[in-house]
């Protein structure tokens, strides 16, 4: 990655202007052509650096539920409980972490009774149980991540 | 127009008359609307979707705090501001097994560097004092999946 490319990530994950020529937009901001942005994005999402560009869309106000769970999973039985919990398709970021609480997800389904029903379903085939944190207040979402 | 827009722009120079084209409406139809949906928050960013540990942020952590229930907008309004925090949420706690109300996201590139930022965090503001834990991931069993995931960043 080279200095310009540098410049036109950390540029652009703070959004695309929605202007008739976006990518001539940010070039003069970076003092390059639109041509050089265009392939250097194209170049990053085919190297795999980027998944797409364009809109992260709110699913609470689309009319999606959330959650974020936890569960105490015994160390021997981790890998059998992570196929048991990945086999959910509502089930995304899947981490294990360093905690009693060792396995966090989050569950994302249309409705709150969507929700309940999924990890009720994730205690029965894991005779676990499932600790439900879903989100009360959000103060700050704003990946950024510079280069 | 949603589905046209889902999976990215088109990498033209003209992305959003490309966008109008698709799905026979002008140029200016797509821009209003995508303003629209911006001011009412149904579209949180618009930007890059970026593969974080692609770019050598391999070091996620979860630090959870448990601040007094009458302080936590004051605490959240602190970590908010810190350029390390990505993301920042209240939840409940479940007792007795958990005791922290306060999730914030820290992405770094190694955890020594997320251990640091985090003591550099608590050397000023008011957070010196407050109970807190780190979890760093092990490995990421699963990053994609959900509905909606692409709206979600809220466990990553």
């Amino acid at each position: 990655m080279d200095a310009l490319d540098k410049r036109i990530l950390n540029r652009t994950q703070r959004g695309i202007p929605v202007s008739e020529q976006p990518f001539a937009d940010i070039a003069s901001e970076l003092d390059c052509s639109e041509d050089e942005v265009i392939n250097k994005l194209q170049h990053m999402l085919d190297d795999g650096l980027l998944s797409r560009f364009g809109p992260m869309y709110d699913a609470a106000s689309l009319g999606g539920a959330f959650t974020l769970s936890a569960m105490q999973v015994p160390e021997e039985r981790f890998d059998e409980v992570t196929e048991i919990v990945n086999a959910f398709s509502e089930v995304a970021h899947n981490y294990k972490r360093q905690h009693r609480l060792n396995m966090w997800f989050v569950v994302a389904c249309e409705s709150q009774q969507e929700i309940q029903s999924v990890i009720k379903d994730i205690e029965q085939q894991s005779s676990l149980p499932v600790y439900d944190f879903p989100k009360e207040e959000e103060f700050y979402v704003g990946l950024y991540l510079p280069v | 127009m949603f589905a046209a827009i889902e999976q990215g722009l088109p990498l033209v120079a003209q992305p959003y008359l490309a966008i109008a084209e698709q799905i026979d409406a002008s140029e200016e139809q797509v821009t209003s609307t995508i303003n629209h949906w911006q001011k009412q928050g149904v579209i949180r960013r618009f930007g890059l979707v970026i593969r974080h540990r692609k770019l050598g942020y391999v070091a996620n952590a979860m630090v959870v705090w448990n601040v007094d229930d009458e302080c936590v907008e004051d605490v959240a309004a602190i970590l908010a501001k810190q350029k390390v925090v990505t993301l920042c949420y209240r939840r409940p706690r479940v007792l007795p097994e958990w005791n922290y109300n306060l999730f914030c996201m820290i992405h770094g590139k190694d955890r020594a560097q997320v251990i640091k930022q985090l003591d550099d965090m608590c050397q000023h503001g008011d957070l010196a004092g407050i109970e807190k834990k780190i979890l760093f991931s092990n490995k990421a069993y699963k990053q994609r999946g959900g509905k909606y995931s692409q709206a979600s960043a809220s466990g990553n």
